[in-house]
């Protein structure tokens, strides 16, 4: 019998703490473990440089960031990236766009790999297109994934800012222009989706059938979309506490702990670098100082992929990627 | 303050079915599948429940659909736009019923 429907059995604003049971807890409470997989994607994060000041930022990045990767370290970078092929690489921040050398950096690193990936907030993207870079992407073949929260414009600024939706709207009819997005052009323009609050995204496939549907009526098309759910770190974490929803959204987060999204977590088949080289299980453990292994390990002196069934450092945080559908 | 509506009020009623819980069993798998995807998405049936939720004026309703919405990817505009479907449906209720007041006056007037 069902006792209650899952939408009726919704949190309902708690009082007190963030609830006791930490997530390495939970795991073996379902008798899981989690250990890395066979490394596919080395994700990138060139520092925490941007000209946003998103609400819902896991790294407090923003524009007084002084946290760069320099040019030695995108040297070690490249480096690895010979030394070890991986199928993806993916480079984020902060705003990418905005890391002195990224031109170059792209061009060095798109022939090491079958694809290159740049996270871009658009905004920084179109300030950068001066120096090129939005054409840059376009000979290289650089896949972009762009975040963009919504379809109504004043949740989409209120998540990355005053102005945004105007500016992201003209971005992505630029990159239309240029074939990103387009039928047959082979140039990926995929939307990144973050809920604008303390609540959790929904079904990712309806999400990306609403949202071509309604960006059609700007002219805007583009591939495909994922939705992930915010991380309680960073400028999040702050706006949580702030707000009162950080109880909630944790008993949110448990409630709907999916313990079918473990195997396939992206943490499993990633390894991130931080702006200083340091390696990372992922970029969430970036933002919450836990280094791969625990033990901090420059790029330059990584041989090999990480090994397969080595333990991934977790944290409460963790939570956040297996709720619900999960950040696979 | 008490109030008769407090929030975590909306917990007890997964005891709902304490003492008849056959009948709150097919309830709640009946509500369950009125909310399983179907001819209609599960985001418009949290729309329309949206909209019900403020004709009846349910906060508990109001409170589990208002989040429902936004997890199924409903924006604030579409969800203002439900509201104002439910209030148009109250009001021309109110309204329609004018005819009556109207035959009313006629019947009983020189």
């Amino acid at each position: 019998m069902s006792v209650i429907s899952p939408v009726m059995h919704r949190p309902v604003s708690p009082e007190g703490a963030v609830p006791a049971e930490s997530f390495d807890m939970r795991l073996s409470r379902y008798g899981l473990k989690l250990v890395r997989g066979r490394t596919r994607t080395l994700q990138v994060n060139v520092g925490y440089l941007c000209d946003l000041l998103c609400r819902h930022c896991h790294l407090d990045a923003g524009p007084e960031r002084g946290e760069v990767m320099d040019a030695e370290t995108m040297n070690d970078v490249i480096a690895y990236a010979s030394r070890v092929r991986f199928e993806t690489v993916d480079i984020t921040g902060g705003a990418p766009e905005l890391a002195p050398g990224i031109r170059p950096f792209l061009a060095r690193l798109a022939p090491l790999t079958g694809k290159l990936i740049l996270r871009t907030n658009l905004v920084a993207l179109r300030e950068a297109a001066a120096s090129g870079l939005m054409q840059s992407c376009r000979e290289l073949g650089v896949a972009l994934a762009a975040s963009f929260p919504s379809t109504h414009p004043a949740q989409a600024d209120a998540q990355r800012g005053a102005g945004f939706w105007e500016k992201g709207i003209e971005v992505l009819r630029d990159l239309n222009r240029l074939g990103y997005g387009c039928p047959g052009s082979g140039l990926t323009l995929d939307l990144v989706v973050n809920p604008t609050g303390a609540y959790l995204p929904g079904s990712e496939g309806q999400a990306e059938k609403t949202f071509k549907q309604r960006l059609a009526r700007h002219g805007i098309v583009f591939n495909g979309l994922c939705s992930f759910a915010n991380v309680p770190l960073g400028r999040y974490r702050s706006w949580l506490e702030e707000s009162g929803n950080l109880a909630p959204y944790f008993k949110t987060l448990q409630e709907r702990f999916n313990p079918a999204t473990v195997e396939g977590l992206m943490c499993r088949s990633l390894i991130s670098v931080s702006w200083d080289g340091a390696l990372y299980d992922c970029d969430f453990n970036i933002a919450a100082g836990l280094p791969l292994g625990l033990t901090k390990t420059h790029v330059s002196s990584m041989a090999d992929l990480p090994g397969e069934g080595a333990a991934i450092t977790t944290g409460d945080h963790c939570y956040a990627c297996t709720a619900g559908a999960g950040f696979t | 303050m008490e109030t008769y509506y407090d929030p975590k009020d909306l917990e007890g009623f997964r005891d709902i079915g304490k003492d008849a819980p056959e009948l709150a069993g097919k309830f709640f798998d009946y509500y369950a599948a009125v909310f399983a995807e179907g001819e209609l998405t599960e985001r418009e049936k949290a729309l329309i429940a949206l909209a019900v939720a403020h004709a009846v004026q349910c906060p508990y309703c109001i409170d589990a659909y208002t989040r429902a919405c936004l997890e199924k990817g409903s924006n604030l505009a579409e969800m203002t736009e439900a509201v104002h479907v439910a209030t148009a449906i109250r009001g021309g209720a109110s309204l329609v019923h004018g005819v009556q007041m109207r035959k009313i006056v006629e019947r009983i007037s020189l």
